[in-house]
């Protein structure tokens, strides 16, 4: 057996793409396939360099959609098996996913957002957040983790494998450019060593003994001949997807307690919303901050929980309502206003925020 | 100095502006600091402002860009219009003297612009290439981020296995460090 | 009480009669299959991997361990489970539409990665599940839902030459052959052949078998057999047509 790649916890500086190789080998992710796209390629670039010390594999596919299906082929064969990528690349993810999705496929995909829609830039963006929620012909049946931090891109990669095999959904790690690419400090830990179990993986097909004389085959498919038993298996799938619901999902929130109005953010652009209200909050505003960790499952019980005991709920994103939609649909019926504050493609930052709330508190 | 310190450099490929920002945050980090570092990068692989975005905290860093920089740094023409926007009342704005005819591009909402002949003693003084090691001399006494004696450390783990080859390589990097913190000093005097 | 014919071990009784239309190609392609893997006494390593289209109903098909998949992503899927099982043998089976259209690029790039599962791929010069459309396999002049007029080479080219073109990227350790279900025997041993050559792990092997579609072709048995014969022979040759280079004795 090769030695683990991370004993002690130790603090290091790097790039959120070397972290996230750094969380696939802690996870005893067991193979990677990956296609070429910025901004996830140093992903691959650390997990070519890591894995072969740690008997790890990879395979160079010849497009992403080659990628997902050789993740879902890697995970039916019973590893622990991910892929990365961005952009055009998530859109042709999609079918792969589709399928995990209707198979049960506990795939990991790891999506570093680059601007959209089309090749628009290798940067930045949060444009790819409905595309992973509920991209594909489906229902969306995923687990999504918008990360915000290092810390959280490798605790969540963690994650994701174990809640993958656990619930058996497909799951995504959704960070974007700026997280890829910039440094700074976390701590890596051997997650058994902090009494994290990991993720049990087993193979859905190619079990031991003769099929159809020792056990039975396993014949697996996602194509179904009528709608009523289409709708029998999707019906089963919901409920499971329900009953996960409370036990999966994340939110982060502080200075709720007297706060009129409460800034709503995911992913990176959470750390400007964060700092926006520490500001206000020192100017005497009452400020409030919710983010939703989990987009799917959405964190729909609290927001409405806090919700009727604002007077304004503003929605900044780095896209066009995409975050603002899912907002939208866990307080229908809800009456207090939404303010959006939209950047498409572009970066978010605490200033612009500062300056964005003041106007709102009639400044 | 308050809590985050918000360092915004620019200038042309090839002028070491990503080295310089790498191993500020690296010397800051290694003290124990919160750091973070972003570079900006697009397709063009060559021919762009190379920037980088650099902050430094005692606690976590919010947003890896921001707005208002404490300290924006511009070694070309191009990176000083392009770096304008980052600049607000409280930026100390830093810009190479062998620039001519600048003058009208500079920002005039900075609390301080400041030119200092870091190419020419490059030149004349040390070596072309220890240049960005100067402006990183300039960056740290500005701003304060690090100990001089961090920063030295943070060289020495960078350039160290070119040191070992030739020694005299590590006194002149240190001497350019120490160089770029006096014509910073000697300005804000 | 009619005889049934023997079933191959591997066959699943219980999903027998099988799916397919009557006189479909599909039933002698995976008896010879089947028969193939009797032979080699594979059953308990098989990973058999179904495309989309009339290929789908084979997902219950063997007494193997079977996924279907998305049109033209079986290929894919058995690298995937073949990389990361590699004892397994993996089988991806799929029609002319899955393997020289849709997933045309992973066929081409499975095969030039060398990788060591085996490609089955029906040709029957037709979209068989979704009506009978043009393929990339329809012959010259052949009518079919899109190509009412028959089909015209200078406005969609000529058919395509799918053994030939994998035989052209692959390396030495390839196996490729075209065999009909006119030809069950010969049949059978090409699929033998291309799974013993994963079993050595020497590398890529693909079989393509020319297959009959009297449900879209509108012929009876006796026309289905002679288009098989006389037009599809003519155009795809039978045959081995490269096969690992022998080690030296």
């Amino acid at each position: 057996m090769a030695e683990k790649p991370i004993t002690d916890e130790k603090r290091v500086f790097m790039t959120g793409n070397e972290a996230v190789a750094w969380a696939a080998l802690a996870a005893e992710a067991e193979i990677m396939y990956g296609y070429p796209i910025t901004p996830q390629n140093e992903i691959m670039h650390y997990w070519t360099r890591l894995a072969p010390k740690y008997k790890r594999k990879f395979l160079q596919t010849e497009d992403e959609i080659s990628a997902g299906f050789t993740t879902c082929g890697g995970v039916l064969a019973g590893k622990r098996a991910f892929t990365a990528t961005a952009g055009p690349g998530n859109v042709l993810m999609q079918e792969a996913m589709s399928m995990a999705e209707m198979m049960r496929i506990p795939t990991v995909v790891v999506v570093q957002q680059r601007g959209g829609p089309s090749t628009a830039t290798v940067i930045y963006s949060q444009q790819e957040t409905t595309l992973t929620c509920f991209g594909g012909n489906g229902e969306g049946l995923r687990l999504v983790y918008s990360t915000s931090s290092h810390q959280e891109l490798f605790d969540y990669t963690i994650k994701a494998f174990y809640m993958a095999w656990k619930y058996r959904f497909p799951t995504f790690v959704l960070g974007d450019g700026y997280q890829a690419k910039m440094r700074e400090s976390l701590y890596l830990y051997n997650p058994i060593e902090k009494g994290m179990p990991l993720a049990e993986s087993y193979p859905f097909l190619g079990q031991e003994g003769r099929p159809g004389v020792e056990r039975e085959p396993s014949h697996l498919r996602n194509t179904y001949n009528t709608e009523e038993e289409l709708y029998q298996i999707i019906s089963g799938y919901v409920e499971d997807y329900e009953r996960m619901i409370p036990e999966v999902v994340e939110y982060q929130v502080s200075d709720l307690e007297d706060a009129e109005i409460v800034v709503i953010a995911h992913g990176i652009v959470s750390r400007a919303a964060r700092e926006a209200v520490k500001v206000l909050r020192q100017e005497g505003r009452k400020v409030g901050y919710f983010r939703p960790i989990t987009l799917r499952p959405f964190p729909t019980g609290k927001l409405r929980e806090i919700a009727p005991k604002a007077k304004k709920l503003v929605v900044a994103e780095s896209a066009q309502g995409q975050l603002f939609k899912l907002v939208q649909e866990a307080l229908y019926g809800e009456t207090v206003p939404l303010e959006p504050y939209f950047k498409p493609g572009l970066g978010i930052t605490g200033e612009e925020l500062v300056e964005f709330l003041q106007s709102n508190f009639g400044q | 100095m308050k809590g985050t310190v918000k360092i915004a450099l620019a200038g042309e490929g090839g002028q070491g502006v990503q080295s310089v920002a790498g191993i500020m945050v690296e010397a800051a980090n290694d003290e124990g600091r919160e750091a973070l570092y972003i570079p900006n990068f697009g397709v063009e692989q060559r021919g762009g402002v190379s920037l980088a975005f650099c902050q430094i905290s005692d606690e976590k860093v919010g947003a890896p860009k921001f707005r208002d920089a404490d300290l924006v740094i511009a070694l070309s023409e191009r990176a000083v219009r392009r770096t304008r926007q980052y600049v607000h009342k409280d930026t100390l704005f830093i810009y190479d003297s062998s620039m001519q005819g600048i003058e009208d591009e500079l920002p005039r909402n900075a609390k301080k612009v400041l030119a200092i002949p870091a190419l020419e003693i490059a030149k004349k003084e040390l070596h072309p290439r220890v240049f960005n090691i100067i402006i990183m001399g300039a960056a740290i006494e500005a701003t304060k981020i690090v100990e001089m004696e961090q920063a030295k450390k943070a060289v020495e783990k960078r350039l160290g296995y070119k040191f070992a080859q030739n020694p005299k390589l590590r006194e002149l990097n240190f001497k350019a460090l120490e160089r770029g913190a006096e014509l910073v000093k000697e300005s804000l005097a | 009480m009619a005889t049934v014919p023997k079933m191959p071990k591997s066959w699943r009784v219980e999903t027998k009669p099988h799916k397919f239309c009557p006189g479909c190609g599909h039933g002698l392609v995976l008896k010879a299959l089947g028969e193939a893997i009797d032979e080699l006494d594979i059953q308990d390593r098989v990973v058999f991997g179904c495309d989309i289209g009339c290929s789908l109903l084979a997902w219950d098909f063997f007494n193997v361990d079977i996924v279907q998949t998305h049109h033209g992503r079986t290929t894919p899927v058995m690298v995937g489970v073949k990389r990361a099982r590699p004892d397994r043998i993996c089988i991806a089976y799929m029609g002319d539409g899955g393997g020289y259209a849709i997933g045309a690029q992973h066929l081409v790039n499975a095969a030039t990665r060398n990788e060591k599962i085996t490609a089955i791929l029906v040709n029957n010069c037709n979209y068989g599940m979704t009506g009978g459309q043009m393929a990339p396999t329809t012959l010259p002049e052949m009518k079919t839902e899109t190509t009412p007029y028959g089909r015209d080479v200078e406005e969609t080219g000529y058919p395509t030459q799918g053994p030939e073109m994998v035989a052209a990227i692959t390396r030495e350790g390839a196996y490729t052959a075209r065999g009909t279900v006119a030809k069950v025997r010969q049949l059978k041993n090409y699929l033998k052949k291309a799974l013993q050559n994963q079993l050595e792990g020497k590398g890529f092997s693909f079989v393509e078998a020319l297959s009959g579609c009297p449900t879209n072709w509108s012929t009876n048995a006796k026309a289905t057999w002679a288009f098989l014969e006389e037009n599809m022979t003519k155009y795809f040759k039978v045959g081995e047509v490269k096969v690992p280079v022998k080690e030296e004795e």
